[in-house]
This record gives C-alpha cells, structure tokens and sequence, in this order.
C-alpha cells in the first residue's frame, strides 16, 4: 500500500515591539539576565497587564498581508499550565476568538534546479492568533535556572491547516512565510534568537484516504533546515512503523538537528487540562474597518507579487529575482535604481552579482549600501559601462573601488582613482598595436598565411604597453583592422 | 455536603500538582463541591436571548502605546525567588 503524509505547523514568530506584550518594559535579546521584567510580567500580586497596540496592529498587518479574515471582536483567555518558564502559571493567549481567522501562504516549490522557478502554490491557514512568550529555562546537572527576560514578549501564532506534503513543502512555507513577516516588518524572523521557532503535526495515511492518521507533534524545529530534517526524518520513522503492520502512538517528540534523530517526550496533556477562561484584567478588542484600512494602507507588497512585477516591469530573469525580493530594502534599492538606467537588467545583475558581495566580503549593511553608492549613482555605473568607459574586465575592481572608498565617491572618481578608465578608445591603442605588428613580422607573416591565432602574437605587446588598461575587444578589433589596411 | 458528581477531586490535585492525604482527598472533594453546588445555582437564571459576553461591561480596546519604560531591577524581581544564581532563578531540574 502507498502512504501519504500530511503535515500542519505551528509557528510561533515574535512580534517586533519595543515593550512587552502586555506592560511596557522593553524587549530586548541578550541584555542580562532577568534585567527585562516587572510585576506584569512577573505575575505579582495586584499588577494588571495593559495591550501593546504596536503588537495589535501587528498582527492584523500579518492577517491583511495574508488574506486573512481579521475579528471584529476578539478577547483575551488565560491558558492555566505550571512549568517554571511561565511566572504567572498561566499564559494570556487567545483560545476561542483568535484574531485572524482563514488566509494563506503562497509557497514556491523547489524548481528542476535551482535557476529555475519552481511551482507556486497556496498553503491554507487556520488562524493566527496572539499571546505572549515565556521565560527561558537553562539546563544545569541537577538544577535548572529560570530567566524571565523573554516572558511576556508579544508572540504570534500561526496555524496552517493539515495541507502539507512533504518536508520540502514545509520547508517552503516557512520560507515564504518568513519572508512576508519580514517585508512586512512584522518580526524579524531570526531563528537564532528565536524570533521563529516552529512545531510540526505529522501523520501518514493510505494515499487518497480522507481521513487523518494519528498525529505526531514534533517540537524544538529551531533551524528552517532542522524544520525540513526533522519532519523528513519523522515521515520516514511513520512509514516504517504502518508498512511493517504496527500503530503510531499519538505523540510530543523533539527532534535533535545535531544528531538527526528524534525521541518522544512526556505524554501530551489534554486540552481540556489547560482550563481556559476569559482573562477578567483585559478587555476585549474590537477591530472596526477604519483600524483595517489604516493597517492596510502600511502593508507593502508582498515578496512573491514584486518578483512577478519585476519579471513584467524590467524583464529580470529568475535567478535576479529571486535573489533581490526576499529583502525588502535590497528590492527597493534596486527598484530605485532600475528607474533612474536605460538598462534595469544591467543593474539587477551589478546589484545581484556585485554589490551584495561586497556587502558580504565588508559585512557591510544596507544603509552603508545606500551611502557608498546610491541608487543614481548605480544607474550612473551601468550607463558608464555602456558607453565604453570602463573596461570590461575592469568591473569587478570597479565594483571593489566603489564600496572600499569612505568617505564615498562618485561613480566618475571611482574610475579615475582605480585607473580603471579605458585608456585604448583613442590614438594610443593604435599606436601600441602598429608597433606590436612592427615588432613581429614572423606573426604577421603567418596571419597573411591564413593563420588566424597569429593575431594573439600582437595582443602581449600591446597589453604590456597599455599597462593592463586596454579592453582585449578593443584591441582586438584593432589589430584587424590595421592588419586588414596592410594587406 | 457529599462530593459532587462532575468533580474529579485527583484530576485537579494532579493538574495543581498537589499530593493529598486521603484525609484531605475527603475534606476538599466535599468543600469543592459546595463551591461548584453554589456557582450552579447561576444555571437556573434564563440567559437565552442574551449573548454570551466575557466581560460585564461594553468596554473594548484598553490599550497603550508602544513606550518602553523601565522595570524591575534584578535584584527587586529576584526577591521572592526561593533559590537564586547567576542572576536567575533556581528551581528543581526540569526536563520536558
């Protein structure tokens, strides 16, 4: 028999606020510990938690960026737990009346290879609702210690539906989703610092069957590779466990990315055990269409639509594309650009192809990107590259001469400190080649012989006296044509 | 006052993590009870027609602004801890 696998996630992506979720001390990675919190966050005595509305309008922008239907009215519960992570015994989320509900994400399956765009498709969601986060737990021999710093940070939660496939499938979706949080501004994302850490509902089923399997939960997916190994491996661990006749037991397992291998963790407690109630200290949210309009007006366009608009508008091939949308402000820096050249398609390519290199080799950011060289001046670059200016084989220490210039200099200047400026489009090339053809009267008897690779017997000479400087076309042009004048 | 039909007195000490004598088994089965007796007598009002609510009062979007201010020192937020190192609170091995 033919099994299939479905699989849902979970993903958990910090909201990126200034204060916490519900009182207004600061969020912050790696200040010192327990140096983040106050009686809200600390659940003492008497303190009442007040919304973060920056973490409200937030996830509506998530919710409009992905089609979702946003809540008219929505209410906070409490979700009763002990674990020492979480200060208070329980934690605010949202049970029964999640703020988005619906929407999806559109994904890109991976392509034939990797120049090649692969399959576009649209992964339902369920909701997406907010709560905060907890603390985090160190792990010593024989005792555990609690930091509270992260507990009460705004946190989202997005659910898809059971409408994955494969690891690969998973693996795109958190991608693409990433991606949109991103753009939107919504979260970093940095699975580093756990701005997104994801868990997976995996089951397998007869192929075709309707009904779902019993389902594995797999958590701590800390890396979007871990994600795609994780799942990967639970699949094939499924598989296993149904064609050699036996069940699989309903589940909490965490996979190690260091090792590849999966173990089960304590049995999942019930739902009903979590006992939720409304939050009595918070009052509902309502959101009216005047709030929506206000957030849709700030949701920019998504990754995905500006990578089909950069296709129409400017001709880019995929391979630019997919490189330029996945960043926001590399996008908008290219797009600034592309407007001001007669030749966006040269300027995605110096943008893909060089400045990003740059920016990497001097882990240099986007604002200095912008300093060093801005986008008039990256038009300026491809038009100067046009008009013969600059030698071909130059591009690269041009590049190089751009970005290790600070204070900054112009596109023109650029040129002329790295001596990087044409020197053989005039009266000097002519006059190197006819004394490289002079010096070399046995290559120039064996080129009027028919033997057309004599020509690269005038090409050093000429080099040599152009320093480097002449364009190996230019020269070679001329060297025809002279030879041609001598007959 | 007897123990009272829907209460699960070992489910609830087990979700508050408590180990009860059989004494205290007894006790609070029967004191819970009479809680979840008086909380029942709200069942008896007619509520249809009204809509479910959780909160009394129409009041919506209670909020502030994004404005980090400044919290707990470490040593204020550390005052309760039974156990306390490196800055962080102690407690017994945890592993989920």
């Amino acid at each position: 028999m033919n099994y299939e696998a479905v699989i849902g996630l979970e993903v958990h992506v910090q909201v990126k606020t200034r204060s916490k979720m519900f009182s207004r001390v600061p969020v912050a990675f790696g200040a010192p510990e327990n140096t983040l919190t106050d009686p809200v966050v600390l659940g003492l005595p008497g303190a009442l938690p007040v919304m973060n509305l920056a973490a409200l309008d937030a996830v509506i922008k998530a919710g409009l960026m992905l089609g979702c239907e946003i809540a008219p009215v929505c209410k906070w519960d409490r979700k009763n737990y002990f674990y020492p992570d979480s200060p208070k015994n329980y934690q605010i989320s949202q049970y029964d009346q999640p703020l988005c509900r619906g929407g999806s994400v559109e994904i890109e399956l991976p392509g034939p290879s990797r120049n090649v765009m692969g399959e576009h498709r649209r992964v339902p969601l369920t909701r997406i609702h907010l709560e905060e986060d907890v603390g985090k737990l160190n792990h010593g021999a024989n005792e555990s210690l609690v930091d509270f710093n992260r507990a009460g940070t705004p946190l989202m939660e997005i659910v898809s539906e059971p409408a994955l496939r494969s690891a690969e499938e998973a693996f795109a979706f958190l991608t693409a989703l990433r991606a949109v949080m991103v753009c939107g501004g919504i979260s970093d994302c940095d699975m580093e610092k756990g701005q997104l850490r994801c868990d997976a509902n995996i089951s397998v089923r007869p192929e075709g069957s309707p009904r779902l399997g019993t389902k594995v939960e797999l958590k701590n997916l800390n890396s979007i590779s871990f994600v795609r190994d994780g799942i990967a491996h639970e699949i094939r661990r499924q598989l296993a466990v149904v064609q050699s006749g036996g069940v699989i037991v309903q589940e909490t397992r965490d996979y190690d990315g260091q090792t590849g291998a999966s173990q089960s963790l304590r049995t999942k407690e019930q739902e009903h055990d979590y006992r939720y109630f409304p939050d009595p200290d918070l009052m509902p949210v309502a959101v009216d269409a005047a709030w929506k309009e206000r957030i849709r007006s700030q949701c920019p366009e998504l990754p995905f639509e500006r990578q089909r608009r950069f296709f129409s508008e400017y001709g880019l091939p995929y391979t630019i594309t997919s490189v330029l949308v996945v960043d926001r402000e590399l996008s908008e820096y290219f797009e600034e650009a592309a407007r001001l050249s007669a030749d966006p398609l040269a300027v995605g390519n110096w943008v893909v192809n060089q400045f990003l290199r740059e920016l990497g080799e001097g882990k240099l950011s986007f604002a200095e990107l912008r300093r060093r060289v801005p986008p008039a001046a990256a038009a300026e670059l491809v038009a100067e590259i046009a008009k013969g200016t600059v030698l071909t084989t130059a591009v690269a220490g041009l590049s190089a001469a751009l970005f290790q210039a600070d204070p900054p200099v112009g596109v023109r200047q650029a040129i002329e400190k790295a001596g990087l400026a044409q020197r053989s489009s005039g009266e000097d090339l002519e006059r190197w080649c006819r004394e490289a053809i002079a010096g070399n009267p046995k290559a120039l008897a064996d080129f009027k012989a028919g033997r057309d690779s004599a020509i690269n017997g005038f090409k050093g000479p000429v080099m040599r006296a152009a320093k480097g400087k002449a364009d190996p076309k230019a020269v070679d042009e001329m060297l025809r044509r002279l030879l041609k004048e001598a007959g | 006052m007897s123990a009272h039909a829907d209460l699960d007195i070992d489910h609830v000490a087990r979700l508050a993590r408590l180990a009860l004598t059989p004494e205290e088994r007894a006790r609070f089965a029967s004191q819970l009870g009479g809680v979840l007796d008086h909380v029942a007598q709200l069942s008896e009002v007619d509520v249809s027609g009204i809509e479910p609510t959780a909160h009394a009062f129409p009041v919506f979007n209670v909020w502030a602004e994004d404005k980090p201010a400044p919290g707990l020192p470490v040593e204020a937020a550390l005052r309760n801890a039974p156990a306390q190192r490196d800055h962080m609170v102690v407690v017994p091995k945890v592993v989920e």
